[in-house]
């Protein structure tokens, strides 16, 4: 058990765990947190976690874990872990099963005060129009050879059919298409899960949240982003479905012989891994870029729904009903960037487990309109509490490989939650506070009840005050709409 | 034979134990379905041929829960009865039973490897399983 005294403080929001702690670690593991965060950290396995992390082959730097961290399943959540690329390897379960899990905000003209006796309406849309709930069939379904062009082609799928604008592209990590998707390598039982899926919410944590800007810190950013007080937003939190579940599922399992084959030692099994370099680490990147593909569209077709269910709302109720993408970004994948260590550029493998890309001012691969302020880092809180827009900083670029945290993470356990709050009696509390809730499931509702996880607040002070992301507008929901 | 949900910040896990091998995949089904409040529905019974081999005991373990959750989500059919599944090694074959599922409230993605260890108890074999939700 890692303890307070194993930790060395660099700073008030900084701390490490040097590599000499075990002998089997490649580097540092780095915290993001303030003591009083500490203290949630340390009452579970998330640093034995992140410690385990730091003995990936080829790990370049800390493993760098974020003031929103808890305990996952062999990686940590809120973890970053970079290898060197190519020879490095990449570890799926490092990315997690719901690969390309991710928030897309959307923004609107629609003031909040106007739009309240239309609120319940447009939830009653919104849960009608947004499939949601455990093996739910989604709003589009194909065949096989259409959805092997999407997996290939992402949101530019979307853009072709008629669910997509160029600047919804244009506002999304990667375009919405990550280059070097290879659909051979998903396999048959992937494609029969994800083909009857797009457009479809899920259950657990997955939300569809309309919210009021109630707060701006940063006037230039928020008016680039096209964010205004007292407006509207939306914000699709979702990922790639049973067809990214499925694709981590396959390679957990096919690498388990990988890490015999290439004679790997790890204190997990749920880390095995592969050099990106070899044909079974070729292969998952291929069908971990295309299940990241399936997500982005998936959240596409989400927002195509929001879009219609906002229409037949406000529509002749408001100048101006449109919504806007403000931006969409993953929280949970292995991306090849380059990055400064000790002063020389490397190309390495990102893995981010619950953490969010922050790049700063000038990034290659924002848009224009973001290369001055930084990229929008999208952090949503529990249910019922607010949600927060960053943007990344140089700083973030330097310490945490361009990484931040992305929401406010876990500290109580779906038991006690289950055991401790009742989900008609959440639903009726937040109903009080005029927040609109649909939910499938009380008992899943009463899993994310807002007390079962940490102060957002207190987690994006820490990124904040840290420097690896800065404030532009804090969100507070009005309506959620839950699986 | 049994399970216990035990705690877990943000997934789900369960301690499973059984005199043998196939004691311990019952009840680690059993278990599966429990923490997803699996719903059935009235209607006729099914079977299906299964057929898996794997690495090791854990890997058998890890694939045959998949299998049932696969079946789940694509056939709509909840599988609980495993009286005619026959394990040795690194395979398992035979017949499972089930019948129609009406639903599942809370969806597991994934069964994972994290800490799986099948180890020898005083009863029989243990493990705790950890489910990514």
């Amino acid at each position: 058990m890692i303890t307070f005294n194993d930790l060395t403080q660099i700073s008030e929001t900084e701390w490490e765990i040097p590599q000499s702690f075990r002998s089997d670690m490649r580097g540092p593991v780095r915290i993001f947190a303030t003591r009083e965060l500490l203290d949630h950290v340390l009452s579970d396995k998330s640093l034995e976690q992140a410690v385990n992390a730091t003995t990936l082959p080829g790990l370049v730097g800390a493993v760098t874990v974020m003031p929103d961290m808890h305990q996952g399943y062999g990686f940590p959540i809120g973890g970053v872990a970079a290898t060197e690329f190519p020879q490095g390897v990449v570890s799926p379960g490092a990315i997690g099963y719901d690969i390309n899990c991710g928030v897309r905000l959307l923004g609107s003209q629609i003031e909040a005060e106007s739009a309240k006796p239309h609120l319940d309406m447009l939830a009653t849309r919104l849960n009608q129009y947004c499939p949601s709930g455990v093996g739910k069939d989604g709003i589009v379904k194909v065949s096989i050879p259409e959805l092997e062009r999407l997996l290939k082609d992402g949101t530019k799928w979307a853009l072709k059919n008629g669910y997509a604008t160029k600047a919804d592209l244009a506002r999304t990590e990667e375009g919405g298409a990550f280059k070097g998707a290879d659909p051979r390598k998903v396999s048959k039982r992937a494609k029969n899960r994800g083909r009857t899926q797009l457009g479809s919410l899920g259950a657990g944590n997955h939300f569809i949240e309309v919210d009021i800007v109630q707060e701006i810190y940063d006037e230039d950013a928020a008016s680039i982003m096209g964010l205004q007080k007292g407006n509207l937003a939306v914000q699709i939190h979702t990922g790639s479905r049973g067809l990214g579940h499925q694709v981590c599922t396959d390679y957990v399992r096919e690498f388990q012989g990988a890490v015999r084959r290439y004679n790997i030692q790890l204190p997990d099994r749920e880390l095995v891994c592969a050099p990106m370099d070899s044909p079974e680490g070729t292969a998952y990147l291929g069908a971990m870029r295309s299940a990241a593909n399936f997500a982005f569209v998936n959240r596409q077709l989400l927002a195509h729904a929001t879009r219609r269910a906002f229409e037949e709302t406000f529509a002749g109720k408001s100048k101006n009903w449109h919504l806007h993408q403000v931006y969409d970004i993953t929280h949970n994948m292995g991306k090849i960037e380059v990055h400064e260590i000790k002063g020389e550029k490397i190309k390495v493998c990102v893995h981010r487990k619950g953490a969010t890309r922050a790049f700063g001012p000038g990034a290659p691969g924002l848009p224009p309109e973001y290369q001055k302020i930084g990229q929008p880092v999208l952090v949503p809180g529990s249910m019922g509490t607010s949600s927060w827009v960053l943007v990344g900083t140089q700083d973030s670029m330097m310490r945490s490989f361009g990484s931040s945290c992305h929401g406010a993470g876990r500290m109580m356990s779906r038991s006690k939650a289950k055991k401790e709050f009742r989900g008609d009696i959440l639903r009726h509390e937040l109903g009080d506070r005029g927040i609109h809730i649909r939910a499938g499931s009380m008992k899943g509702l009463a899993e994310e009840a807002p007390d079962a996880y940490k102060d957002v607040n207190a987690v994006v002070e820490t990124v904040s005050q840290a420097g690896i992301a800065r404030k532009v507008a804090r969100l507070k929901p009005l309506a959620v709409i839950k699986g | 034979m049994g399970y216990k949900e035990i705690s877990h910040t943000a997934d789900w896990s369960i301690h499973v134990w059984a005199e043998d091998i196939q004691g311990l995949l019952t009840e680690s089904a059993r278990g599966m379905w429990m923490l997803t409040s699996a719903d059935p529905a009235d209607g006729p019974r099914a079977e299906r041929e299964l057929s898996l081999e794997a690495y090791d005991a854990e890997s058998l373990l890890v694939a045959f829960l998949e299998e049932l959750l696969y079946l789940s989500e694509s056939e709509k059919l909840l599988f609980d009865d495993f009286s005619a599944l026959s394990v040795e090694g690194r395979k398992l074959s035979g017949i499972i039973g089930g019948g129609p599922l009406r639903s599942i409230e809370k969806e597991i993605k994934a069964v994972t490897f994290h800490n799986l260890d099948i180890r020898e108890s005083k009863g029989g074999l243990e493990v705790e399983i950890v489910f990514d939700v």
